[in-house]
């Protein structure tokens, strides 16, 4: 079931768009926005109100890589694994990320705070090794600064 | 110097709109909404010599005259910014999005004058999380001068302007497949003929392009054709942000005459190499570029000359390979993000990206075969222009060939001595498991 303010935020949606099934990424993003991720509940439940197959709504999720299809943490980690982080060691960060948090790509803590993933470029080059905590940017990252900077998200 | 683009970026606090017209900003849209016809400006833009940002460098007022015109077009037309800059070592649109808002805003407005679209998009990454805020900010003082929404300056010209933020895919850079996932569907590129001029946005005349290309706009609009090729050292007009990052002294991202070559960039401008490190080679413009070494640095960074020295200037921000990082390590990193980038489409793409990445991993972990250079090799011709629907694989397919051309030796190391030489086993990259995917 959608809440009342996921209808009407997809409302205003599709009112942008010439037919209904276009607002699905928008549709995505809304709910996911709202609980964090999305649940299969939640592609049929997009699916009923866009008026198409849940299997449609499933094909476009799951192409996306920032449309979350199991639950994350309460906060989700972005380490750029791309090629200037690479060279300005983003691996260090990684090592380090994983000894700290006990995770590795692609899982979550236990206490469920976090979850870590690899990130295409984000786009600083000029300030690797970065990353991305919520909607936080974090440049030019030293291992050292790493605690403290989880620190805060706890 | 001049530096039209970047004079008035403050990353601290963008110019409000009151700011930006201080210093001449939105002028252009008056002069040309109430003195200059649509085809008018597509001529002077085409005349300007200005080029494409976003990579392929196609000449952009000629891209917009295909753009059916006059009573019989088909409406709505729509204009779309693509800010998705998702190439791996590339991040001057970041720079003008977080810099100057309004300068991309006017680009748009006045380029969707010019083909006389109805509705304008700006396809923005999801990371770019300032940018997505200060653009609803600038959105709204926009609509609120009368520079955006109904009946624009009196000139009963109409535009709307929205902001898309993408839910994260490379290929969503690629104009086609961008064109998808605005209609929300998978981001796979489309074939072409159509072409969007004709056929785009839901089946509507469309025009995509790069948020450096819209922030030269303005300024040729208010210098003209002669300033604009003037700015230039070559004969492609106007400036060009380029940027240098890597183990330099001072990474970063600079707006110069289009054309400085590689050493002026790499030396005066990146300050050099870290202390301790030497240059090997560098991809000029982005992971989709092939190679340079020492012995180009005096190749000149326009489109012409890059191409002439075997590669291509693409989005022009450069990644330096130093003597302590592993080519092969480097271009597995790099061919990990194209397996993984891969929208799946077509085979060569879909099944042979992930067996190079398969190669170089084997190779960097000291299991590498003889006859896997061979192999590579043949991947690189299997892949290249020609074979594959859209342009990511032959983009994948540069560093890769051209670093078997310059740093073969370091290939042939790793198979013979059965390791890496840059690092011992332990460190080398381990595969990530698929369960990365969330
Ligand atoms: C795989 C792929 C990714 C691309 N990503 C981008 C991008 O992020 N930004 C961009 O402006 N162009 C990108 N392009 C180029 C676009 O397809 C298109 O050529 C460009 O946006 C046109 O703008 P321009 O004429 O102003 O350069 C990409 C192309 C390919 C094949
Ligand atoms: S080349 Fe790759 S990215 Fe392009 S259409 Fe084919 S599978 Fe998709």
């Amino acid at each position: 079931m959608l809440s009342e303010t996921e209808i009407h935020a997809i409302d205003h949606e599709v009112s942008l768009v010439p037919y209904k099934k276009a607002a699905v990424i928008e549709a995505l993003k809304i709910v996911q926005q709202e609980r964090g991720w999305v649940s299969d509940e939640s592609v049929e439940a997009i699916a009923d109100y866009l008026e198409i197959s849940a299997a449609e709504v499933d094909s476009v999720a799951t192409f996306y890589n920032l449309i979350f299809r199991r639950p994350v943490g309460r906060h989700v980690i972005l380490l750029c694994d791309s090629i200037s982080c690479y060279v300005m060691g983003y691996q260090t960060l990684y090592e380090a990320l994983q000894q700290q948090l006990n995770v590795k790509f692609g899982e979550t803590t236990a206490d469920k705070n976090f979850t870590l993933l690899p990130n295409a470029c984000l786009g600083c080059c000029d300030h690797a090794p970065a990353l991305m905590i919520g909607e936080d940017l974090y440049r030019d990252v030293k291992v050292e600064e790493l605690e403290g900077i989880l620190k805060k998200y706890v | 110097m001049e530096r039209p683009l970047t004079k008035n970026i403050n990353q601290a606090q963008p110019l409000n709109l009151k700011e930006y017209e201080a210093v001449g900003g939105y002028a252009a849209v008056r002069k040309v909404i109430q003195g200059m016809t649509p085809q008018e400006v597509q001529k002077v833009v085409q005349d300007s010599t200005l080029k494409g940002r976003g990579g392929a460098g196609f000449n952009t007022g000629m891209k917009w005259s295909f753009v059916p015109m006059g009573p019989d077009a088909r409406h709505p037309k729509y204009l779309i910014a693509n800010a998705d800059e998702m190439e791996p070592g590339t991040f001057k649109d970041r720079l003008l999005l977080e810099g100057n808002p309004h300068q991309l805003i006017e680009g748009m407005i006045l380029s969707a004058y010019a083909i006389q679209a109805d509705i304008s998009y700006i396809f923005l990454r999801w990371a770019y999380r300032k940018a997505a805020q200060l653009l609803r900010k600038c959105f709204a003082e926009a609509y609120e001068a009368g520079y955006l929404g109904k009946n624009i300056l009196g000139s009963g010209w109409s535009l709307e302007m929205y902001l898309h933020t993408g839910v994260g895919r490379y290929i969503c850079g690629e104009e086609t497949a961008l064109l998808n996932a605005l209609e929300g569907k998978r981001a796979t590129p489309r074939a072409k003929p159509p072409f969007p001029q004709v056929s785009g946005l839901f089946g509507k005349p469309t025009i995509v392009n790069n948020v450096e290309t819209f922030c030269c706009i303005p300024h040729i609009l208010n210098n003209g054709v002669e300033w604009f090729k003037g700015l230039s050292k070559s004969e492609d007009g106007g400036t060009k942000i380029y940027g240098v990052s890597g183990k330099v002294k001072r990474p970063g991202a600079w707006e110069l005459p289009m054309g400085v070559t590689m050493r002026e960039l790499l030396e005066e401008h990146a300050g050099g190499m870290l202390d301790g490190y030497q240059f090997r080679g560098a991809l000029p413009g982005g992971a989709s570029t092939d190679f340079l070494t020492a012995d180009h640095l005096d190749v000149k960074m326009d489109f012409k000359s890059v191409a002439a020295a075997g590669s291509r200037l693409g989005t022009g921000t450069m990644v330096v390979l130093d003597d302590a990082t592993c080519p092969v390590g480097f271009v597995h990193n790099l061919q990990h993000f194209f397996a993984q980038e891969s929208c799946g489409w077509c085979t060569p793409c879909r099944e042979g990206l992930p067996w190079v990445e398969k190669i170089l991993l084997r190779m960097e972990q000291g299991r590498g075969k003889t006859g896997d250079i061979e192999l590579l090799e043949m991947h690189s011709k299997m892949l290249g222009p020609g074979n594959t629907f859209c342009a990511l694989a032959p983009g994948a397919v540069e560093p890769l060939q051209s670093a078997l051309k310059y740093f073969r030796e370091d290939f042939e190391r790793h198979i013979i001595e059965g390791k890496c030489p840059y690092h011992s086993a332990t460190e080398a990259p381990k595969r990530f498991s698929k369960s990365m995917v969330v």
